[in-house]
């Protein structure tokens, strides 16, 4: 329950929400307490590594879990709780007020229909309109996003068309009925580099088109700092920073931001400078042991880290926290500061040659 | 061929690019300079499908066979219940089929017993494909224990011995004028469960794919799921199946009027062409061989017509038939 007030802007609202799936093995918790407020027309950009929980957590939003799938929490879009809500309930909601961009446009339209008649599906799902008024606004929308020649690719198949054009119809479709929430699941993973810019133009493009908030869900950092207003850094499941994306880029407080961050290649960077690796891998989530699931992979871990999992707590200025027990002692830290690369490999290729010009203590902020 | 290209500033590429098909003498504008024409996906399927030589051999035999036995039936002098005076009487200018021992013209008959036979065939086709495209899809969808009672009763039906069981609910029907639409009715009762087995396998892997939880993304309900996105998705093994069917029903069909149950005379169909000819098949051949080879003929041309349909239908089918 919330004052109209508080509301007003905060379309959706993410509170403690935690996922699990029962399996052989156990209680895999592929969320564990994830809460973020998105406001209208914000982007938030969630990043984090493969199995970090980010997917899930916007699968969760759109209820599109399988019924296996506990969750706790709540989700609550313009004040309504989605969480428990029927399927009914969410039929209305999802395409018209939270539509979604998956990642693979190769998989994520119908191979057997054109991808004018799947715009004007979606249309049609939630509007009263005629079928040619449908295909009309679809035209209207393809060539919105960019789709070249919209009034005649509106009737090619989606395997006649590139990936690049298959993300912007997939776009189209999202935008179609002018949501509020747009949830876009890594958009431009399975896209070759060359047109993931094109692409994050028209998602661009949509989501000033319609007004919507978005959430951005990618572990590409650089799209991250183009598009994103916010940052919601993920680890194991859990929110580990959060802040505006000037605060995780030039002011980081965690150890594993500052490990994405080292791990990004600059085009700044002097060439001796290596990139930096964060060894190891993720902890299973099944049984995670108790304390901050970072420790074994954190450069500054200390037994306290082992003990007790630090909460999400603000550093510095309001809206950005960070989970770590050390974060004041962070502040002005930078990734060859905490990380080195030490695997073995790294050594062999070191040139020792090289002039160190551009030594890590030189180098600029990030971009 | 107007020239279009500007002197400002499009950049090397619009320079370069002359029109390969500069030799349509559409007067296009700038942009229509570069398009390829648009082949809509009706004429890419008729494409795809007049490339499979065999097949449009097999569609031409097969409308052959319709027009033989429906039009044929029509303009032909004798009918398939008219004695002639001709008894037993071999190929000929007069009969090309010969006649049987009670002087009736064979190649009406087998114009009559082809009518029947596809009839019959189209029907149990239809109406199996239709049955067992909602109930495999229904099952496949909603998996877990709806689908595995519906699963369960599939089998059992399955099971049951096709030509016993319609032989048996055939003598119940009697010999009514229109027992070939109840012969049509036992069949598909008996065959769409191999339809819907087919289909549900489909949809078990589909309704995983990512479109479809795109669908359900936008709001999209169960039914549209299924009939929009699921059932257009299976159509290539269906069709498949369903010539498989109709094959299935003419010999099914054939084979319970060689034994007595299926078509019962005045009426004839060439499975009971054949029966009847059986205690002939050395004095007098062409009773067995003509209705023996249409039966042959339809069978061959509609598995063949299907194998080509299968190729044309599948817009996700790259590979190129030389």
């Amino acid at each position: 329950m919330s004052t109209a007030a508080t509301t007003g802007e905060e379309v959706l609202v993410v509170e403690d929400l935690t996922v699990s799936f029962p399996t052989d093995d156990g209680l895999v918790q592929a969320v564990r307490g994830v809460s973020y407020r998105l406001r209208e027309r914000e982007i938030l950009g969630i990043v984090g590594e493969s199995g970090s929980g980010k997917s899930v957590t916007s699968m969760a939003i759109m209820g599109l879990l399988p019924r296996s799938a506990r969750i706790t929490g709540s989700i609550r879009f313009r004040g309504q709780e989605l969480v428990g809500l029927r399927e009914s309930g969410l039929n209305k909601l999802r395409g018209s007020k939270i539509a979604m961009i998956f990642q693979d446009p190769m998989t994520s339209l119908n191979p057997v229909h054109t991808v004018g008649y799947q715009v004007a599906e979606a249309i049609l799902a939630h509007n009263d309109v005629s079928k040619a008024q449908a295909r009309r606004r679809a035209v209207e929308l393809l060539d919105t996003v960019g789709v070249p020649n919209a009034g005649q690719r509106v009737d090619s198949y989606p395997y006649e068309l590139s990936g690049g054009v298959r993300q912007r119809v997939v776009i189209a479709i999202a935008m179609a009925n002018k949501p509020d929430v747009i949830i876009a699941d890594e958009p431009t993973t399975a896209l070759d580099v060359t047109v993931q810019a094109q692409v994050l133009d028209a998602l661009r493009t949509a989501q000033q088109e319609t007004g919507a908030a978005m959430v951005l869900i990618t572990h590409d950092l650089g799209v991250v700092a183009g598009q994103a207003d916010r940052v919601l850094v993920m680890y194991a499941g859990k929110p580990v920073e959060i802040g505006d994306v000037e605060d995780i880029y030039y002011r980081p407080r965690m150890p594993y931001t500052l490990g994405l961050l080292g791990s990004v290649p600059r085009l700044d960077a002097s060439r001796s400078q290596r990139l930096l690796p964060i060894l190891g891998s993720p902890p299973s989530l099944v049984n995670l042991p108790a304390g901050c699931p970072f420790t074994p992979r954190c450069p500054i871990a200390q037994d306290r880290c082992e003990r007790e999992e630090p909460p999400l707590v603000t550093v510095t200025s309001h809206p950005h926290r960070a989970a770590c027990h050390f974060s004041q002692d962070l502040a002005g830290v930078r990734p060859h500061d905490l990380f080195t690369s030490t695997s073995a490999d790294a050594r062999t290729e070191d040139h020792p040659g090289r002039p160190s010009a551009g030594e890590p203590t030189g180098e600029g902020d990030l971009p | 061929m107007p020239s279009t290209q500007p002197e400002e500033d499009h950049g090397p590429r619009a320079v370069r690019v002359t029109p390969t098909r500069g030799v349509s003498a559409r007067p296009a504008g700038q942009d229509r300079e570069f398009t390829v024409e648009a082949r809509s996906q009706g004429r890419l399927i008729l494409r795809r499908f007049l490339r499979h030589k065999l097949a449009v051999a097999s569609l031409v035999v097969f409308v052959a066979v319709v027009l033989f036995a429906f039009a044929g039936a029509t303009l032909w002098h004798y009918s398939y219940d008219q004695l002639t005076p001709d008894i037993s009487a071999p190929p000929s200018l007069r009969h090309p089929f010969g006649t049987d021992s009670t002087g009736i013209d064979l190649m009406a008959m087998v114009m009559r017993g082809t009518q029947r036979s596809l009839e019959i065939a189209l029907f149990v086709a239809l109406a199996a494909t239709c049955v067992g495209t909602v109930y495999g899809a229904i099952a496949g969808y909603y998996r877990g224990v709806s689908d595995t009672l519906m699963m369960r009763f599939v089998d059992l039906v399955l099971t049951f011995p096709t030509i016993a069981v319609a032989a048996i609910l055939g003598a119940q029907v009697g010999t009514s004028a229109g027992s070939w639409f109840f012969i049509g009715i036992i069949l598909a009762a008996l065959t769409w469960p191999i339809v819907a087995r087919v289909v549900r396998g489909s949809v078990l892997s589909l309704r995983e794919k990512e479109f479809i939880e795109a669908a359900r993304a936008l709001g999209a309900r169960d039914r549209r799921i299924i009939f929009g996105h699921l059932v257009p998705n299976v159509m290539g093994p269906v069709i498949v199946s369903v010539t498989i069917l109709v094959a299935a029903a003419i010999l099914s069909e054939t084979g319970l009027s060689f034994i007595g149950f299926g078509v019962r005379p005045p009426d004839t169909s060439l499975g009971l062409l054949v029966s009847q000819a059986q205690t002939a098949v050395s004095t007098r051949p062409w009773l067995f061989y003509f209705p023996g080879a249409f039966i042959i003929l339809i069978v061959l041309s509609i598995n063949f017509i299907g194998d080509g349909l299968r190729d044309a239908f599948d817009p996700t089918q790259t590979r190129v038939r030389s």
